[in-house]
């Protein structure tokens, strides 16, 4: 499956600016793995030995992975994956 | 607590209590941990302090006047502050921000009055500061854009309250004093303040281990647009936190302190007591930014729930 993952501006340091890539696979779980190898050190940033690190939102399309399957979220051609900051404003 | 009569909301900002971390501190014998509990300001956070003197500072040289919308970028707190004293001293408010802060965060916002216009959630806070920008830069003479990024009021609130407050309530016992880093103002004003005492004490600014973080309200500078009144040369050591310890100590202060805070402040109480672990003995100041009801995220039954 070809999906397109959105990238927020902290980890486009990993995709050479871009903010959105192209990834394969049929779950959330594959594309990650697809992306690690298109642009190493993503997976950390974004999973720990326990799975999606706490505070990292993944949205399948417009829906928050936690409240569907997680990282066995099925995703299809043409699907994005959008990688969503926290909201860092100041103190 | 407290016994204070006043004219006014605005004037119930600052002389927040200063609590001692009994059950934390036993991970470090020897020192004293002390949090000040900013979320005892009447917005709630420590952005009470820069908002009102923000607004307070262009009141009295003519930058704020009743015609004009008083326009900036935003998480909340501050927004909060300004809709806050923007509805108390009657000044009209707009606030950007990113689209995927909570629903609980713009109502409380709006129910002040105030206008809020959305940025692009995968642009973060930067996002929405640019988009201030080109706003302000439209029309210039429609606003006043305070930007507490840039604006000198907002160190110089916690150089007037914060570090005069905390040598008063602790006096010369502080050793050292903890903040994290977001506008950076907390700790730049502090920190000016602190240093005019008689003996060094040391300042510790916290930021984020990592560019992509959850620790909302601080700043990883390195991969940020960075603040104007941020002096990196100012703090004694800047101190990296992990989000997950940031967290982590969250839940502890609630369980063990009856300290109900956001992560920002799990952040600062981390790195707090991972100075006092190094130091071995002291007297350590950290900053509670707020509490941490304001991070409540909603269920998944409530999300589409609308009237």
């Amino acid at each position: 499956m070809a999906v397109t993952v959105r990238i927020p501006t902290p980890l486009r340091t990993l995709t050479g600016g871009a903010d959105e890539v192209p990834a394969d696979g049929g779950t959330v779980a594959e594309v990650i793995e697809s992306l690690e190898a298109s642009h190493p050190g993503m997976k950390d940033r974004l999973c720990d030995e326990k799975g999606v690190r706490r505070f990292v939102n993944l949205y399948a399309n417009d829906e928050d992975i936690r409240f569907l399957d997680n990282l066995d979220t099925a995703l299809k051609d043409g699907d994005t994956l959008s990688i969503v900051p926290a909201i860092a404003g100041g103190i | 607590m407290r016994f204070r009569k006043m004219e006014s909301i605005v004037e119930a900002v600052g002389n927040t209590p200063l609590v001692r971390l009994r059950s934390i501190e036993r991970d470090a014998p020897g020192v004293k941990l002390y949090l000040k509990l900013e979320y005892a300001n009447p917005g709630g956070s420590v952005k009470d302090r820069p908002a009102r003197q923000m607004m307070l500072d262009a009141i009295e040289d003519g930058r704020l006047t009743n015609d004009k919308i008083l326009i900036d970028a935003t998480s909340g707190n501050t927004g909060v502050a300004y809709s806050l004293f923007g509805a108390a001293m009657g000044y009209r408010i707009a606030l950007v921000m990113p689209s995927n802060v909570s629903k609980a965060r713009k109502d409380i916002t709006e129910a002040f009055g105030t206008k809020i216009i959305y940025s692009d959630p995968m642009e973060g806070s930067d996002g929405a500061i640019r988009m201030v920008r080109e706003l302000v830069a439209e029309e210039p003479a429609r606003y006043f854009y305070p930007d507490q990024y840039s604006n000198p009021s907002n160190p110089r609130a916690h150089y007037l309250g914060t570090g005069s407050e905390i040598l008063e309530q602790v006096g010369d016992e502080i050793t050292h004093f903890v903040a994290g880093l977001g506008t950076s103002g907390t700790c730049m004003g502090t920190t000016r303040r602190l240093r005019e005492h008689s003996r060094k004490i040391e300042c510790i600014a916290v930021e984020p281990a990592e560019a992509l973080h959850g620790l909302e309200g601080l700043k990883h500078m390195e991969s940020s647009i960075v603040p104007e009144i941020y002096d990196p040369t100012l703090p004694d050591e800047i101190l990296p936190v992990g989000t997950e310890a940031g967290w982590d100590m969250s839940d502890r202060l609630a369980a063990q302190e009856g300290l109900h805070v956001g992560h920002s402040t799990g952040a600062n109480v981390a790195g707090a007591l991972e100075v006092a672990k190094r130091v071995g003995e002291g007297c350590i100041v950290a900053v509670a930014c707020d509490r941490g009801d304001r991070y409540f995220a909603p269920m998944k039954w409530e999300k589409h729930y609308e009237w």
